[in-house]
């Protein structure tokens, strides 16, 4: 029975200096805590004390609870489509993932390449949009066909329905998933669609414009529908 | 002596492993081809088996998620994936309110969030088939919804007040060994955004043709399963960062093929 006896010891022994290790950790954070002025008056000035900045007088907050507000540029917002961890493909065979695409204003839609009947029209509504833009300001946006046939639309395939439609400069963009990113990527634009035979999808037909910190600021529904509010909104963002 | 503690260890390892399986809560669901209410060009769709578990998540269930997970707790938790309501009946981020049962389904949680949790377990949502295919069997039949008995019942839950309440695993199991399909909360499905209807008859009119694109709207097969249109039409209101009071989930988990 020694040995099991000694084995028992050696749990206990782990199990006491790992709690040791947490409580020692948790107590060093307690006593480093910071403060700072939200309007950083005095740039990163910290103080040890609670209290009021002496430029604002605003009452100055933890360090640590600061954190997402101050760095905007370059963290992720909380309600940012670059959150979204999920891999995808270009058409051309390019593996990029959601936040890629920051800096550029982005307007995506949801298509699938066999489609015959709304997706011409949606490729139409999305060329139209394209058209509205002065040509100076198309660097600074990014068109984007999310497929939401990823069985199908292979890069290969998306790069020729990009060619077929003469969409092949750098401002379009087309994007594969797999069956559980694209009903992800879906649901945080709202659309809804539905397999309803092998090649035939029931699909809503949204356009979506994000800004550069990748949050949705419009959305286009239905088909053909006046675009003025979407470009009006393209313009603002890329003033 | 040695060698016999060591015997002793394993034999506790693999009694504890086999304890862990039974306790997991899943039952097996034989796949086979229904009608659903909505189908794929209204027709039979094949639904292939899995494993489904018996309950739904409850609230003690969700405590222990979200202690392990802090990106879910309700003050961490991102507006991309969850709305304001997102875990209303909790005291704080690892506490229920006092008054809420551990032993009830956990509701407020988003399509995000209920996905999230199965997908740490190695499980999924149920698809709208998935999950249907199980409803709409009663204790004894794997398809009752001819019966006028299992309609009215699940209408009579429909009308009964905070059922969300109620502690899970008392509602009469159904022929698969699966308990509070109807009773208590809707639950999530993983393609509830393939319901193409609004759920509301205007909108429906003037937006519809230019809102969707094909043709799978109104053509339900079963106009008497009155109770299932409801549940779809809760389905095409829904988005999914919304939180509700009576919304909660259950996990599935495929069945790998041999030949993978």
């Amino acid at each position: 029975m020694r040995p099991l006896k000694l084995v028992i010891t050696a749990l206990i022994i782990i199990t006491i200096a790992f709690s040791c290790n947490s409580k020692a950790s948790k107590k060093d954070q307690v006593v480093a805590t910071l403060y700072q002025c939200p309007m950083h008056c005095e740039g990163d000035k910290t103080y040890e004390e609670p209290g009021n900045c002496p430029v604002c007088e605003m009452e100055l907050v933890p360090v640590s609870e600061m954190k997402p507000k101050t760095t905007v540029a370059t963290e992720i917002s909380d309600e940012s489509i670059f959150n979204l961890t999920s891999k995808w493909r270009t058409e051309e065979n390019k593996e990029i993932q959601l936040k890629d695409l920051k800096g550029k204003t982005v307007v995506m839609v949801m298509i699938y390449t066999s489609c015959k009947a709304a997706c011409p029209r949606l490729v139409a509504d999305m060329r139209g949009i394209e058209d509205e833009i002065p040509d100076a300001r198309i660097k600074d946006i990014q068109f984007v066909f999310v497929s939401i046939d990823p069985k199908v639309d292979t890069p290969e395939r998306l790069k020729a329905f990009a060619k077929e439609n003469y969409m092949d400069d750098e401002q379009w963009m087309f994007l594969q998933g797999t069956e559980s990113s694209v009903r992800e990527f879906a649901n945080v634009l709202s659309v809804k669609y539905k397999e309803i035979s092998p090649i035939d999808f029931s699909h809503s037909n949204i356009i979506s414009v994000f800004n550069p910190e990748g949050e949705l600021v419009h959305q286009q529904e239905g088909l053909g529908v006046n675009n003025a509010e979407t470009v009006k909104s393209l313009m603002q963002l890329t003033q | 002596m040695t060698s016999q503690a060591i015997r002793v260890m394993c034999v506790f390892l693999v009694f504890q492993t086999l304890l862990f399986a039974q306790a997991d809560g899943m039952v097996l669901i034989e796949g086979s081809r229904y009608l659903p209410l909505y189908g794929r060009d209204s027709t039979v769709v094949e639904v292939k088996d899995f494993m489904m578990d018996q309950y739904p998540v409850s609230n003690a269930d969700y405590e222990k998620f979200v202690k392990e997970n802090p990106k879910w707790r309700k003050s961490k938790v991102i507006k991309l994936f969850a709305d304001d309501s997102y875990l209303n009946n909790w005291k704080n981020d690892q506490e229920l309110n006092h008054s809420a049962n551990p032993n009830s389904p956990v509701t407020y949680v988003s399509w995000f969030a209920a996905e999230a949790y199965c997908n740490c377990q190695g499980k999924r949502l149920p698809t709208i088939d998935e999950w249907e295919y199980v409803a709409m069997a009663d204790e004894t039949t794997k398809d009752a919804r001819v019966k006028a008995s299992y309609n009215k019942k699940i209408l009579d839950w429909y009308e009964a007040p905070r059922s969300n309440e109620n502690t899970i695993g008392q509602t009469p199991k159904n022929v698969w060994g699966v308990y509070d399909l109807h009773g208590l909360v809707w639950e999530w499905t993983q393609d509830f955004n393939s319901v193409l209807i609004t759920g509301e008859s205007r909108k429906d009119k003037d937006q519809d043709n230019n809102l969707f694109c094909g043709s799978a709207a109104i053509n339900a097969t079963d106009l008497m399963n009155y109770a299932a249109f409801m549940r779809y039409a809760i389905r095409g209101s829904l988005k999914a960062k919304y939180t509700m009071k009576n919304l909660g989930f259950r996990c599935i988990k495929d069945i790998k093929q041999l030949d993978q």
